[in-house]
């Protein structure tokens, strides 16, 4: 039987068409490279859909074809140099996530953009990138993964210097590249290592052999610990989180496709693909969930005070994937994953609808917005659903992820009763924390009257629209993986009956958390007061300066950086300088030498050479005679 | 009655070589030693004819008649007039030049 999920392959083809076309010559109408985008992911768009479909009905599907073969390598080594992509529950879901925010946000752009130098430019970046995210989803083996993986850091590179005049974004650019780079060499080496030992490439064999006992410790877990080093640098956790919030630097359109609901997480994936491996080494899940549950609670804090509503959703973003890599950590990834599900939808809109307010105003100050309810109704209706449902609250789509992971770190098996408490709590207190910022930001833009200048202009209705197509998925996404649908999600993604189940009490003592946020956010920032956040920030100065640091991990980088790189750069430009050019220049000099004092020997003099010439003559006249000479004495 | 007359004393082949070297030794010394360019050609003009010499003699005590030898002298003799001919041009436009026909005081090419 033919299926669209056996072409799957097809979907990342229309968005790699659009991008060729606009670097091909489309860029001069950008109106036509716009929409031709928008067209392409709808058409990859469409495709998932029905490979989702699909895959609902059973359908599973792998194909590999050898690529690059060589001549004269081992047939094992052939086979590893492979290309391939699965259908599976794990990538039809991502395919639908990852090309229905693109086709929104890419349609969001339209508007957003319009009238940028490098319109064109902006969605062939786009464009490259949807193809570049549908490859990584795809892709059945860690070198199509990983190809794709590296040019979707590649796109993040080139949106987030989107304005690269501006030395703040070319800076960011630089050190989102370079801080990913970080961790994606982690996860080169984690490939390598696996691949030696198990001589695949293919993640579904290594997964076999990982549950037939043929991969062990301590290959597994250094293996699956080197991956997760790509993952934590791709979902900005700690300590490789540095680069997330500069991200924002870029449009606000790349921020919500890219650092709030696909690339990013690209590492949750990475984690969530490679989990049947993970699960077989206690240690490396505990080293996932301490840093999951580590940076969901870390970055919480540093969005607290924030004045950038960009920066206060980044810091959100990095605490939910927090709470995936959680997840998974905690031996749940259904539960991961359908976090990473919601949160796709709901913090896209968030980020649309704060690109909304900032095309408005023209700032990204949250204490220069105010009263904005008035002027943008869409975006507020739809935000405050939005923050709502990242708050947690029954029955948006956040509170029924939110507690499935909530529950499943309260039940693991996979940590001791310590840490499973220590994680737990750190949970609820990070469900507390999102619930403030998050109603601190809401008051901060919409309560109140304006406190800026800005003059009121239309938006765009390409704008608009999708900020109300995305409140969809934010209201009812979050059934699928609800107890009264049987938790259809969980047994869709593991393949059988979900193990995690709802439990009332956590999910009332979750719900309270989050509206004693909303409730303390309320007495501080409702009605759009500044006065009690200011008040608070001088009666906890050291914490506030402390958090207004990120906690020093910027200065710490700089000074390893300073220091320590400068250092042994500054030791190779000596050895450079010295022994290498030393050398080098040396024999140079010793030639120069040599030269100058030979040249005496040409005196000009004709009577000096033909002295040379005889005397020459002679001696091998002589050498020629010794030995008649001798033989005659004999 | 005349006095016995001297023994003679065939000459051999050591006489030729042992004059044609000194010929050669001479014409060397004066090459090597003399200033004045022309006394210089003419001291190669007598290296030339030690080797002459040599020839004629290996050639008269061959022990087959063979006259190799006597038409070498031939061909060194007009080769040593092509090269007095030359020598003696070249010195004359050093001397154009130079004002001079003393050999050391040519050293252009001194590096």
């Amino acid at each position: 039987m033919s299926t669209v999920a056996d072409s799957a392959w097809l979907i990342p083809v229309p968005t790699l068409a659009a991008f060729l076309l606009i670097a091909l010559g489309a860029r001069r109408s950008p109106a036509a490279s716009g929409w031709l985008t928008v067209g392409a992911v709808f058409i990859s768009f469409v495709l998932s859909l029905n490979v989702l479909y699909e895959t609902l009905a059973g359908v599973r599907i792998e194909h590999a074809y050898a690529w690059l073969p060589v001549p004269g390598i081992p047939a094992n080594l052939q086979a590893a140099l492979s290309l391939g992509f699965q259908v599976d529950p794990l990538t039809a879901t991502m395919l639908v996530v990852v090309s229905s925010v693109s086709l929104l946000v890419q349609l969001y752009s339209v508007g957003y953009m319009h009238g940028d130098r490098g319109y064109a430019r902006f969605f062939a970046s786009m464009a490259l990138f949807t193809t570049a995210m549908l490859g990584v989803v795809l892709g059945n083996n860690f070198l199509a993964i990983y190809i794709a993986w590296e040019l979707v850091g590649l796109c993040s590179y080139l949106l987030i210097g989107h304005w690269h005049e501006r030395p703040e974004a070319a800076a960011a650019a630089k050190k989102a590249f370079l801080v990913t780079r970080l961790g994606d060499f982690g996860f080169l080496l984690g490939i390598l290592l696996l691949f030696v030992e198990t001589g695949t490439l293919e993640v579904s064999v290594i997964t076999q052999m990982a549950v037939g006992g043929q991969l062990r410790d301590p290959v597994l877990t250094v293996g699956v610990l080197l991956v997760f080093c790509g993952a934590v640098g791709k979902s900005a956790q700690f300590p490789l989180h540095v680069w997330l919030p500069d991200a924002m630097e870029g449009p606000t359109p790349v921020s919500a496709l890219i650092h709030a609901a696909t690339m990013v997480a690209a590492g949750v994936y990475l984690m969530a693909r490679t989990f049947p491996i993970l699960e077989h080494s206690p240690a490396a899940l505990t080293v996932v969930a301490v840093i999951g549950g580590g940076t969901a609670f870390f970055a919480a804090t540093m969005g607290l005070i924030s004045r950038d509503i960009k920066r206060v959703l980044a810091y959100s973003t990095m605490s939910q994937l927090g709470y995936m890599m959680l997840a998974i950590g905690v031996g749940a990834m259904s539960a991961g994953m359908f976090h990473l599900f919601n949160h796709a939808f709901f913090k896209a809109l968030l980020f649309l609808g704060a690109g909304s307010v900032i095309h408005l105003v023209g700032t990204n100050d949250m204490f220069e917005m105010g009263g904005l309810r008035h002027r943008r109704p869409v975006a507020f209706l739809t935000m405050t659903v939005a923050a709502l449902s990242l708050a947690g609250l029954f029955p948006l789509s956040g509170f029924w992820s939110k507690d499935e992971i909530l529950v499943a770190v309260a039940t693991t098996q996979h940590l001791g009763d310590v840490g499973r408490t220590l994680l737990y709590l750190l949970a609820l207190a990070t469900v507390f924390l999102t619930a403030f910022y998050m109603f601190r930001a809401i008051y901060l833009i919409y309560g109140g009257r304006y406190r800026g200048h800005a003059p009121d202009h239309p938006e765009p209705w390409t704008m608009t629209v999708p900020l109300l197509v995305l409140l969809v998925p934010t209201i009812v996404s979050g059934f699928w993986g609800s107890p009264l649908l049987g938790n259809a999600f969980a047994t869709f993604m593991e393949g059988h009956a979900a193990p995690t189940a709802f439990r009332l009490d956590i999910a009332l003592v979750s719900t309270g958390i989050a509206l004693a946020g909303i409730y303390l956010a309320w007495m501080m920032y409702g009605g759009g007061k500044t006065e009690s956040g200011a008040y608070a920030t001088k009666q906890l100065r050291p914490l506030y300066t402390l958090l207004d640091n990120r906690y020093y991990v910027d200065h710490l980088y700089n000074w390893i950086a300073g220091r320590l790189v400068l250092g042994i750069a500054w030791l190779a430009a000596r050895f450079d300088s010295l022994v290498v050019d030393g050398a080098v220049n040396g024999i140079g000099a010793a030639v120069v030498g040599l030269g100058s004092e030979l040249r005496r020997v040409q005196t000009g003099q004709v009577q000096t050479y033909a002295w040379a010439l005889f005397a020459g003559a002679i001696t091998l006249a002589a050498v020629a005679a010794l030995p008649l000479i001798l033989g005659a004495r004999r | 009655m005349p006095d016995a007359l001297p023994p003679i004393y065939p000459i051999t082949l050591q006489h030729g070589l042992v004059l044609g070297a000194a010929l050669f030794a001479i014409g060397m010394a004066g090459a090597l030693s003399k200033r004045n360019a022309i006394t210089v050609l003419m001291a190669i003009e007598v290296m030339l004819n030690g080797v002459i010499v040599t020839f004629v003699a290996f050639a008269r005590h061959a022990p087959t008649a063979d006259l190799t030898g006597q038409v070498f002298a031939i061909f060194i003799m007009t080769v040593a007039a092509a090269e007095a001919a030359v020598g003696l041009a070249i010195v004359i436009a050093v001397y154009r030049v130079r004002r001079t026909v003393q050999v050391d005081a040519a050293d252009t090419l001194r590096g």
